[in-house]
């Protein structure tokens, strides 16, 4: 057999690809994490975040993806019926058999000449998406597709999750890098069977292998992933001007970043997890919307998810002058944090739908 | 549940798609093919901008079979910026800050569920207008 090195996984199409619009959303309601340790710790040990983004009684993936894809569209400017694809990546998904993504590009002007499916792969769903899309864009098949990483993420009540199981997400339309706001300058995915959490079909909540989910699990796959991209690209840490990895909590991607040789300065506008907890598929997504909002031309991204089960998806992208012609024809992350309704663990179970009504 | 009687009007529930008068330039909403000022035909897709006012609101507490979870929600007439009047469902909103003459957008929301098996409909709502941080 030929050699093999892990950058030789790079990720690249034919055809330059980029962002060419993006959007984000996070419903208003928070539950503060020190109202669940107050129900079930008696208010003792630490908490892993502040506060965490709850989904209203009328909100779901699909409603929440079709605000930010709305927001993606107001940035882009382009005709809807121009997308070829609307792939949605979440472990919420209303129905277990019917797209979410149909009702989606239906609500956003996308139908009927589009690809539209469901994606899962825990908490990197929406980047395996965009992978798809920018294979789709890349080789030419289509001009503009739509990837979604979007969650009401489930947690046990009394469960380690609970703190931090959180609702929002954001979208990318996928194009030609011509029309882009941030250039994909090449992607890297890491995967193996790793079984650190899981939901079974028909489940309520997930089960996860507690400690388990470190070092073997998020750890290996983040790390890995972010060397590879950055041996196949050539640079370090210092070429990157921002950083993005998954949050399940605040201390995971901190570490990591740490590991990697990332510094708090370069995590910091996408680092949300304090503020709006895990969005499970669309953690990263949206921590990289948020890196948008306030990054200039020429700044290079690096991008990190991680998905259970498990994998990573790793990202290098660069800044163009367009970002500062859309950033504003839609509400930045930045709104929708800020947008924040407090509410009790009693409105959290209602909201949750954790109380039977018959 | 009739499910082909929801279907129809996705257009119009998810997106605000109503009519425009080809003769006059009258808005429409729900879409009624003939206009309401000229009685000329009105068959040209529009779709609305979303934004409006609240020109009446109340709030429901004994809701009828189908919302029941949703109570107490609050359902208002909200003028369109284009002129017609919608009768909505209000979404984040708090009960303190509510008045007439409130800027709303429209936002698509879950509208109610057919049981746990049934279908899961979706529709406009209308919400306080975004403060940009």
């Amino acid at each position: 057999m030929d050699g093999y090195r892990p950058e030789d996984g790079l990720m690249k199409p034919d055809k330059e690809v980029g962002i060419v619009g993006y959007g984000a959303y996070v419903p208003r309601y928070r539950l503060p994490a020190t109202a669940v340790s107050q129900m079930w710790t008696d208010g003792e040990g630490g908490t892993p975040i502040k506060e965490k983004a709850v989904n209203g009684l009328d909100e779901d993936v699909i409603t929440m993806s079709v605000e930010a894809a709305r927001n993606t569209l107001l940035r882009a400017q382009i005709n809807p019926q121009h997308i070829r694809a609307v792939w949605i990546g979440s472990e919420s998904h209303p129905y277990a058999v019917k797209p979410s993504s149909t009702i989606v590009a239906e609500a956003i002007g996308a139908v009927p000449n589009t690809l539209g499916a469901d994606w899962e792969f825990a908490c990197k769903a929406g980047t395996e998406a965009m992978q798809a899309a920018m294979g789709v864009v890349g080789s030419g098949m289509a001009r503009y597709a739509m990837s979604i990483g979007m969650d009401t993420a489930q947690g046990r009540p009394g469960d380690a999750l609970e703190y931090t199981a959180a609702a929002g997400g954001a979208a990318v339309l996928i194009g030609p890098a011509a029309e882009s706001v941030a250039i994909i300058n090449g992607s890297y995915s890491y995967v193996t069977d790793t079984p650190d959490f899981w939901r079974r079909a028909h489940a309520t909540y997930p089960s996860h292998g507690d400690r388990f989910t470190g070092e073997p699990a998020y750890f290996k796959h983040v790390t890995t992933a972010a060397r590879a991209m950055m041996e196949a690209m050539g640079t370090t840490s210092a070429d990157y001007d921002w950083a993005v990895f998954h949050q399940p909590n605040a201390k995971f991607p901190q570490r990591a970043a740490q590991e990697l040789g990332f510094s708090a300065e370069q995590i910091a506008p996408g680092l949300l997890s304090p503020r709006i907890g895990n969005t499970y598929s669309g953690s990263s997504i949206i921590g990289l919307t948020a890196i948008l909002d306030v990054a200039q031309p020429g700044d290079r991204i690096l991008m990190v998810s991680y998905g259970s089960g498990s994998g990573s998806d790793a990202f290098d992208l660069t800044v163009t002058e367009r970002l500062l012609e859309v950033r504003d024809r839609a509400p930045s992350t930045e709104t929708y944090i800020a947008r924040r309704t407090e509410i009790d663990y009693a409105t959290y179970t209602r909201f949750r739908e954790k109380i039977k009504m018959n | 549940m009739e499910v082909s009687r929801h279907w129809r009007l996705n257009e119009q529930r998810y997106a605000l798609i109503g009519e425009t008068c080809d003769s006059c330039g009258t808005k429409l909403f729900p879409p009624r093919d003939v206009c309401l000022e000229c009685e000329a035909p009105a068959k040209e897709l529009y779709t609305f901008t979303g934004v409006g006012e609240i020109y009446s609101y109340t709030t429901v507490y004994e809701a009828p079979a189908g919302f029941a979870e949703y109570a107490p929600y609050t359902v208002a007439l909200v003028k369109l910026e284009e002129g017609p009047v919608v009768t909505a469902q209000l979404t984040d909103v708090a009960k303190a800050d509510l008045h007439i003459g409130m800027k709303v957008e429209m936002v698509t929301r879950k509208l109610r569920t057919d049981g746990s098996e049934g279908m899961i409909i979706y529709g406009y709502k209308f919400r306080p207008q975004l403060e940009m941080a």
